[in-house]
């Protein structure tokens, strides 16, 4: 006991880092020993692969009739090519976000009920903050893995455009897809912690997203209230990263949606100790 | 070690445990014995700090396990009624991955996993997918996770469950061999587990504390109030007659239509009289023929259906 007294702070920093990054490793490596990644991961890519195909080609069959009536009626074409693929794929990656994330959260604590394993976790020398930041992580790590390769099409599409268009579009864009992806995904831990049932999990989960996400009819809406539902919605200012825009405020909504729902899930698995009959 | 005082758990109406006392000592073995659903594993899991009390409080090694619930989880090891495992893992990665949400510095943790698989016996399947193994290696694997990290007080609900009667003995002589440097509480419904390997029982029904005290003792307790059983020549009847007339004896039961003619009869005694001297008096001056009698003692089963039967009217704490 006397060890323990002693340089407590230091020692208890550590530890809360070991205990964090324990849990982190578990559930990176729970996603690459089980198929669900790999399936997830490479449906994600084939699908963003084939609609950022159809979106190029789509734009340039476009930009080449628009060409075509110019040259008849001679006015000179306008168009910004690059951005409108760039809009057009991360409002498909959004999409695809919809049906993925509710399957890579579904399993992070309702397994861990149903399995018993919870109680290993809640009864060993770690916080729930630390269970919950340290499987919040991992799935926001692996979300990161899977966008990694669609970048390689937008580069592509960068460098062969003239001129290049700003690297700045790209980096809110990304800025973007990751922190919707990181709302969701903190949205979807939280209803994991809810139930035992993985399968209540996904669906609820889906089922809130489209709730979060249709708060966005009150943009054409007049009125104070149509103005603060857009506001709420996390599609709204996804959009404005899309076109490039960093807005502070976009910032801090995603910051609080993710704090908010992190915080929720702590409170959820702590109260589980009480909740359990 | 371990000090638990009135520890009360309600679900809703129904009282799981009811104002339940007891202590361990360091190094000391306790079991943990009752019927299903008699209370054992939510006191385990108040102690392990996976659920709160009601009321009363319990603290391991000085640590209130509520208020101070992380320093009493660094010092126990919990094997859970099902073993806590991920089954995706190997138990190599599974032990390890315990190790560090127990703590163990990463310089100690290869050691003390091959320790552990050591100790449980399943050093072959070190790299099996835990997902590949039967019941008992399952069993043993969580085991083999309530004890990676070394801890203090180990806390087992129901270890022996699923394992085969050579896997039982194995994890009796492994709980033994931890005793001393480790506290151990464990939980059975199996009376021989309890009298094999605890320095002292705690038998526990419908959330209460039926008795506490040594396994000797609970044994010799009972058999103070003696059964005694007799062999004789003697017609049925005024046989049965005569026993029951002997002060301090009842529960007179005699069996005829042996083969030799003989008939055997079981007599309970007061507690702390020796009723066999009057016995053989009777039946020598009835003018019968004695040919056996015997004290039998009580075995620890039928103190425990004794204390756990419902109009038990020795259902008093014996602390």
């Amino acid at each position: 006991m006397t060890r323990l007294t002693q340089s407590r702070p230091i020692e208890g920093a550590k530890k809360t880092m070991h205990s964090f990054y324990a849990i982190y490793r578990k559930e990176m490596r729970q996603y690459f020993v089980s198929p669900i990644a790999y399936v997830v991961i490479g449906l994600f890519l084939f699908l963003a692969a084939l609609f950022f195909n159809l979106i190029l080609s789509g734009v340039i069959q476009n930009a080449m009739q628009m060409e075509m009536d110019s040259m008849r009626f001679g006015m000179p074409p306008e168009i910004d090519m690059p951005a409108q693929v760039m809009r057009a794929f991360f409002g498909l990656l959004s999409t695809l976000l919809l049906f993925i994330v509710p399957i890579l959260t579904m399993g992070l604590y309702s397994e861990e009920r149903k399995r018993g394993t919870m109680e290993l976790l809640m009864t060993s020398p770690i916080s729930e903050t630390e269970i919950v930041l340290g499987k919040f992580l991992a799935s926001l790590s692996l979300f990161a893995i899977m966008l990694i390769p669609t970048l390689s099409y937008l580069i592509f599409m960068f460098v062969r455009s003239e001129p290049v268009p700003p690297w700045r579009l790209l980096v809110a864009g990304y800025a973007g897809v990751v922190l919707l992806g990181g709302s969701l995904l903190a949205l979807g831990s939280f209803i994991s912690s809810l139930t035992e049932n993985q399968l209540i999990a996904a669906l609820f989960t889906f089922a809130a997203f489209l709730f979060v996400w249709v708060l966005d009819v009150g943009r054409n809406a007049t009125g104070g209230i149509g103005a603060v539902l857009s506001y709420l919605s996390v599609i709204r200012h996804y959009e404005d990263f899309t076109r490039g825009i960093v807005d502070t405020s976009s910032l801090i909504y995603y910051a609080t949606f993710i704090f908010l729902f992190v915080f929720l899930t702590v409170r959820s698995v702590d109260s589980m100790r009480w909740r359990r009959a | 070690m371990i000090e638990v005082q009135d520890l009360t758990k309600a679900y809703g109406s129904v009282t799981a445990v009811d104002h339940v006392s007891f202590t361990v000592n360091k190094g000391e073995i306790l079991g943990f014995l009752g019927p299903n659903g008699a209370g054992k594993t939510t006191t385990m899991r108040i102690l392990t700090g996976y659920m709160p009390a009601t009321s009363g409080t319990a603290r391991i090694a000085g640590f209130d396990v509520f208020n101070d619930s992380l320093e009493v989880r660094r010092r126990i090891g919990y094997l859970p009624e099902t073993p806590p495992v991920y089954p995706d893992m190997t138990v190599e990665d599974y032990l390890d991955f315990v190790a560090r949400i127990k703590n163990v510095p990463a310089e100690k943790r290869p050691g003390l996993v091959s320790d552990a698989l050591k100790k449980t016996n399943i050093e072959d399947r070190r790299t099996h997918l835990i997902k590949r193994l039967s019941r008992g290696y399952k069993q043993r694997v969580g085991l083999a996770q309530a004890l990676v990290h070394d801890p203090d007080v180990i806390i087992l609900d129901e270890p022996t469950v699923g394992l085969d009667p050579k896997q039982i003995i194995e994890v009796r002589h492994l709980i033994k061999a931890l005793a001393g440097d480790h506290t151990i509480i464990l939980s059975t419904h199996i009376l021989p587990e309890v009298s094999m390997t605890c320095d002292r029982v705690v038998i526990i029904n419908k959330g209460k504390i039926a008795a506490v005290d040594t396994p000797e003792n609970l044994t010799s307790q009972l058999k103070s109030g003696q059964r005694v059983r007799v062999e004789a020549q003697a017609p049925e009847k005024p046989l049965r007659d005569a026993l029951s007339q002997i002060p301090g004896a009842k529960n007179v039961q005699v069996q005829s239509a042996r083969p030799d003619g003989l008939l055997s009869a079981t007599v309970e005694g007061a507690q702390g009289k020796d009723i066999r001297s009057q016995i053989a008096d009777k039946i020598v001056t009835s003018g019968w023929l004695l040919y056996e009698l015997s004290s039998v003692s009580l075995s620890l089963e039928d103190i425990f259906l004794e204390l756990t039967t419902d109009d038990a009217t020795h259902a008093e704490p014996s602390n």
